[in-house]
């Protein structure tokens, strides 16, 4: 028997290790990861808590995550390969200009 | 100290290593690997919280196609080492205090509207893995079902656009 709370500390401690990365970190690659670590700490609060509650509303919302996770790094990465192409370099500090 | 509590402390420790791994790594391709490493184990914290589906379609989708893709990128773009650039040089003290401020918030309005003697069970007998999937597949397809049509046509948009954004300009492709 794992307390809920366990789950949730795990949840929020995962959530700030992404959003620190998102804040320091310059390499576009790695921000996008730490999205996705962000996503997946959402993934375990939600999943504990449909466990806790004995309803699979949680755990459809998670596949509904995943789902969007994926189309969203498809077209993120395209995104960052465009810019490279346009600029030859991926630094975010550098992507400072609306125009492509 | 029963098992189930000894797994998911061990599997934590190694949740959190991993993730600050990712985020300490200087290589971006150790980065992913770490993250490939640390979605596992939430694969794993799944499965001790009864939902064996997710944790196959986490391995699948997240360690497998989504971490594959990114390596892709990384070795395409040859963006392993991007050399560190000094544009803002008070950002980096400033981003951990304020995650710092962010995870302790989030901790406490969790826990604040979580706090009571709700425990997480085992699995039992009662929820085996046939029948959660049983009963998981019948609320998807139920209560669930308009959602899921339109995840279809978000991944039909998400490929389209993504094809259209890596094509070579007309004429531009010599």
């Amino acid at each position: 028997m794992v307390p809920v709370d366990y789950y949730i500390i795990l949840s929020a401690i995962l959530f700030t290790i992404g959003a620190l990365g998102v804040l320091s970190r310059r390499n576009p690659l790695i921000i996008f990861m730490s999205i996705e670590l962000m996503l997946n700490a959402a993934n375990l609060a939600f999943v504990a808590f449909a466990r806790v509650y004995e309803t699979f509303s949680g755990q459809i919302f998670v596949f509904f995550v995943i789902a969007v996770a994926a189309a969203e790094v498809a077209v993120g990465l395209a995104l960052i390969v465009e810019i490279f192409k346009s600029k030859k370099n991926i630094n975010i500090d550098e992507m400072n200009s609306l125009k492509g | 100290m029963n098992s189930e509590l000894i797994v998911f402390l061990v599997l934590s420790l190694v949740a959190i290593a991993t993730a600050l791994g990712m985020l300490f790594s200087k290589n971006a391709v150790y980065s992913a690997l770490f993250l490939v490493l640390n979605f596992v184990t939430v694969a794993v914290f799944y499965l001790l919280l009864g939902a064996p589906f997710l944790a196959m379609s986490q391995i699948t989708v997240y360690a497998g196609a989504i971490m594959v893709l990114f390596l892709f990128v990384i070795m395409l773009l040859g963006a392993e080492n991007l050399k560190p650039s000094n544009a803002l040089p008070w950002q980096k003290p400033l981003a951990i205090l304020l995650s710092v401020i962010l995870g302790v918030e989030a901790t406490y309005l969790l826990l604040a509207r979580a706090r009571s003697s709700l425990s997480v069970t085992s699995p039992d007998a009662a929820l085996n893995t046939m029948d959660s999937l049983r009963n998981m597949a019948e609320t998807l397809f139920s209560q669930f079902l308009l959602p899921f049509e339109i995840t279809s046509i978000l991944l039909l948009v998400a490929m389209v656009g993504a094809v259209v954004l890596t094509r070579a300009e007309k004429g531009a492709a010599k």
